[in-house]
Parts: C-alpha cells; structure tokens; sequence
C-alpha cells in the first residue's frame, strides 16, 4: 500500500505559481507547560528518565480513571481568547480510537465535534508590510502520546525497524491543536504566510505563558496540508497532508515543496493522492507516507470517564482579563516608543531581542544604545558560540543593568566609545561590572585640562604643516592632528574635547569647555 | 436498518486487532446480527425533544489543580511489560513492511 518515492517531479515554483492557486490548511500542536499532565498528576519535566512519569492513567491501565487538570482547561480558554475564538459554553472530550503503541490506551482522549473553542482568526504581518488574516477553524484539548525510538532500521526511522521502545513520560501531557480554515489566496506568498502565522501563533502562546513553544524540542509542532487548484477554479484539489515540520524554515520550505510537487503531478495530467507525508529536512523533500485508508475509522465517541465541561462566562471573562497584548501590536508600540527604523526593528525582533531591549531601556539605557551593545560584540560571540544572544547573554551573567551602567559611563564623561568596547569585553569576559572593569584596567578618560592642552601643544608643535593647514580652513586636516593627540593620551583622551581644543588652538574657534 | 454482512464484521474485527477464522467470522454475523436487532428497538422510543444523553450523572466541570502526584517507579511502571529494554516498553515491529 505504502509507495516510497525517492525522487519526485517538480517544477520551478514560479512556474507553478503561474498555473495554480495553492490552499493551506495548517494544524499546530501546543504542548502547555502544566506541572501535571492533561488527565493524571504525573509531572511533565522535559528530559527525565523513561518512563519515571507514568501511573496508571496515562499508562492505561484497566480500572484507572483520569481526571481533568484545571489549568489545561484555562490555559486552552486563554489560547482560544488570544485568538478571538468563541469559547464553548459547553463541550466533551471524546475518544479517537487507534492502536498504535504511543497510546497505550489505545485511544487518545481528544476532541471530536465539540472543541472548547472554535472560529476565531489571527492576523499575520508579512515582511512586506501587508496582513494576512488566517482564520481559526477550531482550537481543542487533547493529549499527547509516548516517545518511540525505533530499534534496528536506518539512522533510527521506523522503516526497516525490528522493534520500537517506548517512553511514556510525554503520554498524557496536555496538547492544544490549532487548525486554520482553509487559507486561500496567498498564491507565491503562501511559504511566507504559512511560516509567518507559525511564527505568530508562537509568539502568542509564548506571550500567554502556556507553553514554551520551543518547535527544536517538540512542544510546538506543525503538520501542513497543501493543495492546488487551477487558476480562477472553486474547488479544491487534493490535499497531501505533511507531518511534524518543526522549524519555521521548514514551514516554509514545506509549502514550497508541496506546491512545486503537486503542480508537477498535475501538470503531467495526474492526480494528487491524498496521502500523509514525511519531510526531510537535510534534502529539503517529502517523502509519502500512508495513503489514507479505512485505518482513519477513529470512530469517535464521547469520553464516558470524563464530565462535560462548561466554563462559566465569569471564568472566560475573568480569564480575558489576562490576556497579554497581541506581540504584534506591542511590537509595533516599542518600536514607534524607541524610534527604530523597520529595519532595526526586524534585526531586534529576530534576534529574540525585544524583552532584553525593553529591560534595559527601563535601566536607563537609552534605546539606541540598548541597541547598539546587545546587537554588536554580544552577537557576535553568541553568533560564535552557536547560540542565541539571550541564552549566551545567561551564561556569561551579563545583564541589561551593565548595558545601563556603561551607557552612564559614556554620558557621565568617563569613558569614550573606543574605551567602552575594551569594557564591554571584559564585562562579557567576565570580569566584573562595566564600573570594575574600567577601574581595573585603568580606563578614565584623561580629565586634567593641563595634561590635554599639554597634548596639544606637543602635537602642532611637531606638525607645522598639517597644523599650518588647518589655519589656512582646511579643517578636516585636523583629524590626523587629534589622533596624534589621543595616541598620546593613551587612547584616554575625550576626542570631542581634543578636536575643539585643537581648532580653538589653531583657529581661533570658541573651545567647547 | 441494513443487514449486517460478513464484510462488516471482518472490517470491524481489523478495527479491534481481534483476530478471527472463517468459521468464526460466519458465526459472528449471525450473533451480532440478532443483538444489534434487539437494540434496534431502542430507535422506535420517542425521542423528540430529548437531549442525547453521554453521562448518566448531572455533573460539569470536576477537575483537579494542576498539583504534581508521584508517579510509579519505573521498575513497577515497567513490571508488567512483556519485554523492556533501556527502561522502556519494548513493542513489535509497528510498521507492517511490503
């Protein structure tokens, strides 16, 4: 049944674009970040000891019965809220039967046809600057399933796989899938569009605090579906529906595939089989999977080991209290706030930076230089270390406070730029706060009048022709006169005192002190 | 309603991993025929105006705080698993290969 192509047709995107409208739909899993899983109290730590989180619930034990974690439910009322969805004022959990042995009840208590929310639409900004709305069809709770490692076949896939062990210690924690409407229209910017609402729907699940939303570790995951029609047609192809694509670039790249694959298949006269896909992210294709087949008879029916639930319109209302405001808009209000350019702002947004530039604005730390000092050395040896900037940031304990204090070592007059950066090196090396790394290494800028004038008039004395030169109006002459000057004080010199000093000198101009 | 066939209830045995002989399938479909007719009677009680019922008790929201319980050790989680290696549940080969 199963047909493994290795390499398949496709044709250049654009061209594929030119025939073909695509449709997406997209299905995002949210694992929340409760203590305790969906349906026991088992704990839900990342990373502990096979299957040292079981009990009888989530194991499936006979006789055992499960019981609703409050929290899931406001955390997944919250989702719904954050994404303008009505919220059920009435609904069940139901039963989707399968036998697969991540699930070792051989169901997964989810939701059929009534999730807790339902209709909602988040508006995604796309890098042109323009919004996509992407309508919400429906948001629910479910559980998650146990972890296999397949025993014997290739680089661990289940193909060729001899036996699978299974770790049940991700079984029963509370999942929230999120499935869109049908997105048509986007046409050549579906990748973005697809890419984009993932990256939005994180920031969102973030923001609220329910999940860690962390894609490189699996609690946030997305299965795409993508089908084409032909231009100007009005009614939808065939779908292909591909799993677990777990970056946003993958996203992207995904939609992309799919749409030159099917425009492939079509284009030749044949049909898109309706059909589970894997995606390979080292190749950048799909592969098939499992046809659909009469094995999707989940026959549902409502969880007889579970009550209804009804959320009061108090609870749903005291929950939308809060509700953090929607990143994007904030996005939108710190930059106008800190007076980025779209540019910068992009740069700090994708740098993870936004919440470390708001902490060290409010140290007192002007936004511009918030800027400047976490985007520079930091990112770069971040960069180096393989690692983001707030996580790098973390480990060699540097803080938006030290960012504050050296800002106030430059408008305090202490330190010039060029001694800045040596200080900031050595806070990032370790050494200490901005203030005991200057003192340490020396570091003041030279304050004695005498000792700069004394500079000075060493330098002209020693340079008749450039100094001859700048009387004569060719000021910017002066330049090699004051990185003489500031050689000769060590570096340590003021170079905005040293050039008004030099040109008062020389021409007469009113110093600036 | 539509007779039950020997097609149906192959199809629903495949659906339960409940492996069944020829012999077996010919009786089950005269077994579970006559049970579904007799619960076929249900479908002539007056329903109008009745909600579906899928919980005999009128109860709505009984859940529990989000409060870590301890779990089972994994040796006893494991106890009674017919094979287990690296303190997981060894399972048979899930795929079925070609």
């Amino acid at each position: 049944m199963a047909t493994t192509t290795t390499t398949e047709v496709t044709i250049p995107f654009v061209e594929a674009l030119a025939a073909y409208e695509p449709v997406l739909g997209l299905e995002v899993h949210v694992e929340l970040n409760t203590a305790t899983k969906m349906f026991c109290g088992c704990a839900t730590e990342f990373g502990a000891e096979p299957n040292s989180q079981v009990c009888p619930v989530c194991l499936g034990l006979p006789g055992a019965l499960p019981v609703l974690n409050e929290k899931g439910v406001e955390s997944a009322i919250r989702i719904g809220l954050a994404l303008g969805c009505e919220i059920a004022p009435w609904c069940r959990f139901a039963r989707k039967n399968y036998f697969y042995p991540d699930m070792p009840k051989n169901f997964q208590t989810s939701q059929y046809d009534e999730p807790i929310s339902h209709d909602g639409h988040l508006d995604v900004e796309l890098e042109d600057g323009s919004t996509y709305r992407v309508e919400i069809e429906r948001a629910h709770m479910e559980e998650d399933t146990g972890k296999s490692l397949h025993i014997g076949g290739a680089t661990g896939r289940i193909h060729g796989a001899t036996h699978s062990l299974v770790d049940y210690n991700r079984a029963g924690i509370p999942l929230i899938e999120i499935v869109t409407k049908p997105m048509v229209g986007a046409g050549e910017r579906a990748p973005e569009v697809a890419r984009a609402y993932v990256a939005a729907l994180r920031d969102i699940v973030k923001a609220l605090g329910v999940s860690d939303a962390r894609m490189d570790q699996g609690s946030m995951r997305c299965d795409v579906n993508v089908s084409l029609m032909p231009k100007g047609a009005d009614r939808f192809g065939t779908r292909s529906e591909t799993k677990n694509v777990n970056s946003l670039r993958s996203v992207e790249r995904a939609v992309r595939y799919e749409i030159e694959r099917h425009a492939a298949v079509l284009a030749s006269g044949g049909s898109v089989v309706q059909e589970t896909r894997h995606w390979h992210e080292d190749t950048g294709v799909t592969t098939s999977g499992r046809v659909k087949s009469d094995a999707d008879d989940y026959r549902y029916f409502p969880e007889p080991d579970l009550v209804p639930i009804a959320p009061s319109a108090e609870l749903v209302e005291s929950l939308r209290a809060t509700l953090p405001e929607n990143p994007a808009l904030r996005r939108r209000r710190l930059q106008s706030s800190w007076g980025y350019s779209d540019l910068e702002m992009r740069d700090v947004v994708n740098a993870g930076l936004v919440e470390t530039i708001g902490e060290t604005v409010a140290a007192g730390a002007s936004p511009a230089g918030a800027r400047k000092w976490w985007s520079g050395e930091v990112a770069r040896r971040a960069n180096a270390a393989g690692t983001d900037v707030v996580p790098y940031a973390a480990s060699v304990g540097v803080t938006a406070a030290h960012v504050a204090e050296l800002e106030g070592l430059i408008s305090s007059g202490r330190l010039n730029d060029r001694m800045a950066r040596d200080v900031w090196d050595g806070v990032l090396a370790g050494e200490g706060t901005p203030t005991q790394v200057a003192d340490a290494r020396g570091l003041r800028l030279v304050e004695d009048s005498g000792a700069i004038e004394g500079a000075v008039e060493k330098v002209i004395a020693a340079n008749p022709d450039i100094a001859t030169k700048v009387r004569d109006g060719k000021v910017q002459a002066a330049g090699a006169l004051i990185g003489q000057v500031m050689k000769e004080l060590k570096g340590q010199g003021d170079a905005a005192a040293v050039r008004a000093l030099i040109l008062a000198r020389l021409t007469g101009a009113p110093s600036a002190e | 309603m539509p007779e039950l066939t020997r097609a149906d209830v192959a199809h629903l045995a495949g659906l339960a991993r409940i492996a069944m002989t020829d012999d077996e399938l010919d009786r089950m479909v005269g077994e579970l025929g006559i049970i579904l007719e007799s619960v076929a009677k249900v479908q002539q009680a007056p329903i109008e105006g009745v909600e579906p019922m899928s919980h005999p008790l009128p109860l709505t929201n009984v859940n529990r705080p989000d409060a870590v319980h301890p779990s089972l050790s994994a040796a006893a989680a494991l106890a009674g698993a017919p094979e287990v290696d690296q303190q997981r549940f060894s399972v048979p080969r899930i795929l079925d290969e070609e």
